[in-house]
């Protein structure tokens, strides 16, 4: 496991150095508002990889707590207004984080008793149990009218930017938490999860201790983001706040960039945020770019199901140590010796 | 007493429906170790096709699940072929569900773009009819929508059970290794395995046109608790995912009669909640495969 190797720092350091002069060499309000959703994907992805990635969880239900986040600081902002300068919901940021990671602490224990296919299904329906207590608790969140958060006094040319710093803060504190995690000891047991949770329990692994941090993290994250991303909206309503199609796109990034990997994640984000902004502006219409997105998505799990990185690192590897490149496909055909049904021989 | 009687039968006509749209979605795990999350795609589909067919063509839902049936069992083989078979076997069961639930976005996308995204309902000539025994209203349309769903369970129960097809598909969800090894063509089982299962869909939405008003996003809604059901059944077993779906239908009518309609939804949340913390292999699953 590389953990903070020299170059991997450099790339961290120009990447979010890049990052953090991004809107003052592009201020275009456009463009900002673009990168702040790539930023927060980017986030998200990075922060279901932790889970996902990693201990081999699929989890479908992220949008959840996603709607959890936002909601929290819309309701509690509603009430109380933002005040002066218009920067205390940030500051009440790591508050919501921390709250969504300790509330999710016993859903995580229930719904981590079950595995793979199972847990997907648990997850994914815990997303619709959100949306309808969004829906249906409608004395504090309003029911399908939504909740408006009181405008924030910034100025209006540069209105764009503290959202983009907190979208870049989060990301960054994910990410960072990520790849401190890939190379220490919970790492490595969320790894033996993946591979074999059996026979990681079997030699001592605390497979439920490392299975419940690694959700709790995750999701407080996901949170984290919600929160960010209800006060630049400034206006939410359930099925907006708590969208399956917000999962769906973190899931679908980290696969294109490659699952367990540290740059994965943000890399997916990165080629498909913008593509997809693009998308919706060229084509308008929800329902063709619906259709759109479903394309893609087939298109990258039926040909590009490990990942980006890990696709180029095996290249790299094989070249490295002079052996000629292998026919594409020539190593996934080795496991698929074994037979149909999820049955090793 | 009477609004709980009547909530029962309400519960039962309407799990009845839940056990046809559910079976497949077992069945289809049972073969492939697949969760089609698609399953709630393909059956807002059968609904705007036979709403399709009743008000372009006049043809009655009823009528139109015979035409309509064999044509998606063999959408459901291709649909197989080319988006299911391709995955890695040790992959397959993660994946299968991103890709599944790609195809739902693919239909939901599809359907959006042909009828807008307005809430439609076939409503027939006998869509208000009841009748009355003993008190107790039974609508028309729900008893037969009852009726055709055991009609399709017992010819799915007299395939699996009495022809050479089914003993290779039982041998399948039994152990697909062993199954290879006695000759069995398991490909050619989890293709048709897939396409029955989209049939069955294809039925059950049909008359879910008749009885919920539905659009193309409906599936999200229709999913979360086809999957609480076959969760609760265990998870490839068909007769488990039949009496969770009578269950279900049941208690959700009864919870929203008696407590409170708008958190009925709920019911199939809190049953799950309880599998989860009880059983989480589901009542008829086994933690071995094997299950049907």
């Amino acid at each position: 496991m590389s953990r903070f190797t020299r170059t991997g720092a450099l790339r961290a350091v120009v990447v979010f150095g890049a990052l953090a002069a991004f809107p003052f060499v592009f201020p275009a309000q456009w463009i900002v508002n673009i990168a702040i959703f790539t930023l927060m994907y980017a986030g998200l992805a990075t922060a279901w990889n932790l889970l996902g990635g990693f201990s081999g969880y699929l989890s479908l239900g992220h949008a959840a707590f996603f709607g959890v986040g936002a909601y929290a600081i819309a309701i509690a902002f509603t009430h109380i207004g933002i005040g002066g300068s218009g920067y205390k919901p940030f500051f009440a940021l790591p508050l919501v984080g921390i709250a969504v990671a300790l509330v999710s602490v016993p859903i995580a224990w229930v719904a981590l008793r079950v595995r793979a296919a199972t847990f997907a299904i648990v997850t994914l329906t815990l997303l619709f149990v959100v949306q309808q207590l969004a829906f249906n608790l409608h004395h504090i969140t309003h029911g399908s009218q939504g909740l408006a958060l009181p405008p924030p006094p910034f100025d209006v040319s540069t209105f764009e930017q503290p959202f983009y710093f907190a979208m870049l803060g989060v990301f960054a504190l994910a990410f960072f938490t990520c790849w401190w995690v890939k190379g220490s000891k919970l790492g490595l047991m969320l790894f033996s999860i993946r591979d074999d949770e059996d026979r990681a329990r079997g030699v001592g692994v605390r497979v439920t201790g490392a299975k419940v941090i690694a959700f709790a993290v995750s999701v407080g994250f996901t949170g984290m983001l919600g929160g960010v991303w209800a006060y630049y909206i400034q206006f939410i309503y359930p099925q907006f706040a708590v969208d399956p199609l917000i999962t769906i796109g973190a899931v679908l990034m980290a696969f294109l960039g490659g699952k367990g990997t540290v740059w994965g994640p943000t890399v997916g984000a990165f080629i498909l945020v913008p593509a997809q902004q693009y998308m919706a502006y060229k084509l308008g219409a929800s329902e063709l770019y619906l259709l759109g997105y479903a394309s893609v998505f087939l298109l990258i799990m039926l040909f590009l199901p490990r990942g980006i990185i890990p696709s180029i690192s095996d290249h790299l590897a094989r070249r490295r140590s002079g052996r000629p490149e292998e026919p594409p496909g020539a190593v996934a055909s080795a496991p698929r010796a074994t037979l149909p049904g999820g049955m090793a021989p | 007493m009477h609004l709980f009687i009547q909530a029962c039968i309400l519960g039962l006509l309407a799990g009845g429906v839940y056990a046809l749209m559910a079976s497949g979605l077992t069945l289809a795990f049972g073969v492939m170790r697949v969760i089609n999350v698609a399953q709630g795609a393909m059956i807002v589909l059968g609904a705007f096709l036979s709403y399709t067919l009743f008000t372009k063509l006049h043809i009655d839902p009823f009528v139109s699940v015979v035409l309509l049936t064999p044509l998606m069992f063999l959408v459901g083989v291709v649909l197989q072929l080319v988006f299911i078979r391709p995955l890695r076997a040790d992959e397959r069961e993660e994946l299968s569900l991103l890709v599944t639930w790609a195809l739902a976005l693919g239909i939901e996308g599809l359907l959006s773009v042909l009828y807008k995204t307005n809430y439609r309902s076939t409503i027939t000539s006998y869509a208000d009819n009841s009748w009355r025994v003993l008190g107790y209203h039974l609508s028309e349309v729900r008893v037969f929508a009852f009726g055709m769903s055991v009609v399709i369970l017992a010819l799915l129960y007299v395939v699996l059970t009495r022809t050479e097809f089914g003993r290779t598909m039982r041998a399948t969800v039994q152990n697909p290794v062993s199954a290879r090894l006695l000759g069995v063509n398991v490909e050619r089982v989890s293709a048709l395995g897939f396409g029955i299962s989209v049939a069955t869909a294809t039925a059950a939405g049909a008359v879910f046109g008749m009885v919920t008003p539905f659009f193309p996003g409906s599936h999200y809604d229709l999913i979360s608790r086809l999957l609480s059901i076959i969760v609760l059944g265990g998870l490839g077993s068909l007769g488990g995912a039949i009496i969770a779906a009578l269950f279900m239908g049941m208690a959700e009518a009864v919870f929203a009669a008696e407590i409170s309609p708008t958190w009925s939804s709920f019911t199939f949340f809190i049953v799950l909640i309880a599998i989860l913390l009880l059983r989480p292999q589901g009542l008829f699953g086994t933690n071995e495969r094997g299950a049907l």
